[in-house]
């Protein structure tokens, strides 16, 4: 095992570039080191991102919130300014795990895991995040819903570093996030769902539902149309073309498509009373 | 591998130690600074019992390798004052003790930091130290009973 310690950003890039091979970087190691003792021992390298300057911001401004690329869910947490102007990130933050993985989990490591179970990117995508990807050669900004290609698969090439997340700002009349998992803290989502509604319209995501987190577009298009639901079972059909869930060890597709389509039509039947408006 | 020179502060006192690259600092604390008091539970950041602070904040030290923690500050459950352990002691908070040095830390944490609880319940934020002996109501009423030990702990509200 190698460890490279760049402590500048330019140093870092370079580093992604060496001939001897791609590193993996690793921030907050929430998710690298759970699996730790199992990894490739004399062959693994790492780009350890805790010593370069500048990964830690949180800039609020009028017209978006920057993530940095080691900005954790506590520091979101903490600002109380960021978690008020984007209540699905805070509540995202608090349900990914307890205070000791908030602590040191990132939300660029989120993203970069790619886990198809990722609470922290279905608020991001909900909001219209982009990813700001940076390589020696170029800088370059990926919305996060045409990121992943499939399972842990993604856009991002070995020479890329996630250094930043662009999350726009913008007025909505509906934010929501809905997770279940076999506990409610601490616990790997078995589904998960967010919506928002802005004047750009509806946005659907779900999570443990597909190799990777995603939009749920054909609802979006139906919502968007002023389609209402009279049962669940309506809601599953059109997100049959959206997911495609499996059985794993934490839940089987029946379970996953059946919840979500629930928490969705009672969420939606919720906006349908007298004092749930829209 | 060659062997990682760490140096950082470990309870108030600076350490420097050569390590195995790839130790976690779980590892380091028990295995090279003789800090037991910290246990490895399932040792893949569910259950807490590892927890420490670094730079004053809790983490899992089983998902923090050690060489992030050069420089850095570490507290762990042997700097913890009597003050805190006392009440956890009459409170039944302990059964077979797994589980306590995660709690012990929160608990000190939590009582440096009653702020946090101002946007989360106790419960939350003890929700990552889990305990498979008392049934939480227990450690619930324990650290609170530390937190304001004016009154007379009881469980809160929903369970996490």
């Amino acid at each position: 095992m190698k460890v490279l310690q760049p402590d500048n950003l330019a140093e870092a890039l370079r580093l992604l570039v060496e001939p001897d091979g791609t590193p993996v970087p690793i921030a907050g190691g929430t998710d690298l080191c759970v699996h730790w003792p199992a990894r490739d021992l004399d062959n693994t390298r790492f780009l350890d991102l805790s010593r370069v300057a500048g990964l830690s911001r949180l800039t609020l401004t009028h017209n978006a919130l920057e993530i940095g690329a080691r900005t954790t869910y506590w520091d979101l947490i903490c600002a109380a300014d960021a978690a008020k102007a984007f209540p699905l990130l805070a509540q995202a933050a608090r349900l990914v795990g307890a205070i000791q993985i908030q602590t040191r989990g990132t939300w660029a490591g989120n993203i970069a895991n790619g886990s198809p179970a990722a609470d922290g990117v279905l608020a991001m995508m909900v909001y219209g995040a982009s990813v700001v990807l940076q390589s020696v050669r170029e800088t370059r900004e990926v919305p996060l819903d045409e990121f992943f290609t499939g399972y842990k698969q993604s856009v991002r090439r070995p020479d890329e570093l996630i250094v930043a997340i662009r999350v726009p700002r913008r007025a909505y009349t509906f934010e929501w996030l809905a997770k279940v998992g076999a506990r409610r803290a601490q616990a790997i989502s078995k589904v998960g769902v967010a919506m928002t509604r802005s004047e750009n319209g509806w946005r659907v995501a779900a999570n443990s539902v597909a190799p990777h987190v995603c939009r749920c577009r054909t609802l979006e298009a139906a919502l968007n149309a002023g389609r209402t639901f009279t049962s669940p079972q309506e809601v599953r059909s059109l997100l049959s073309a959206d997911v495609a869930a499996i059985t794993d060890l934490r839940s089987t597709a029946e379970y996953r498509e059946r919840v979500l389509s629930r928490l969705i039509f009672y969420r939606l039947a919720e906006l349908d009373k007298p004092s749930g408006h829209v | 591998m060659t062997d990682l020179d760490l140096s950082f502060t470990l309870n108030g006192k600076p350490v420097r130690l050569h390590v195995r690259p790839d130790a976690r600092l779980l590892d380091v604390l028990r295995y090279d600074c003789g800090c037991t008091g910290t246990k490895e539970g399932c040792g893949e950041g569910e259950c807490g019992a590892c927890t420490v602070l670094l730079d004053g904040l809790p983490v899992n030290s089983c998902l923090v390798p050690a060489f992030q923690v050069a420089g850095r500050s570490v507290e762990t459950v042997e700097a913890v004052a009597p003050e805190v352990t006392g009440p956890l002691n009459r409170t039944g908070t302990a059964q077979c003790g797994a589980c306590s040095p995660g709690i012990v830390v929160m608990t000190r944490w939590l009582r440096e930091h009653p702020e946090v609880l101002q946007d989360a319940t106790l419960r939350q934020f003890m929700s990552g130290n889990l305990c498979r002996c008392t049934g939480y109501d227990s450690v619930i009423s324990g650290v609170a009973s530390v937190l304001d030990p004016k009154e007379t702990a009881g469980g809160e509200g929903t369970s996490a």
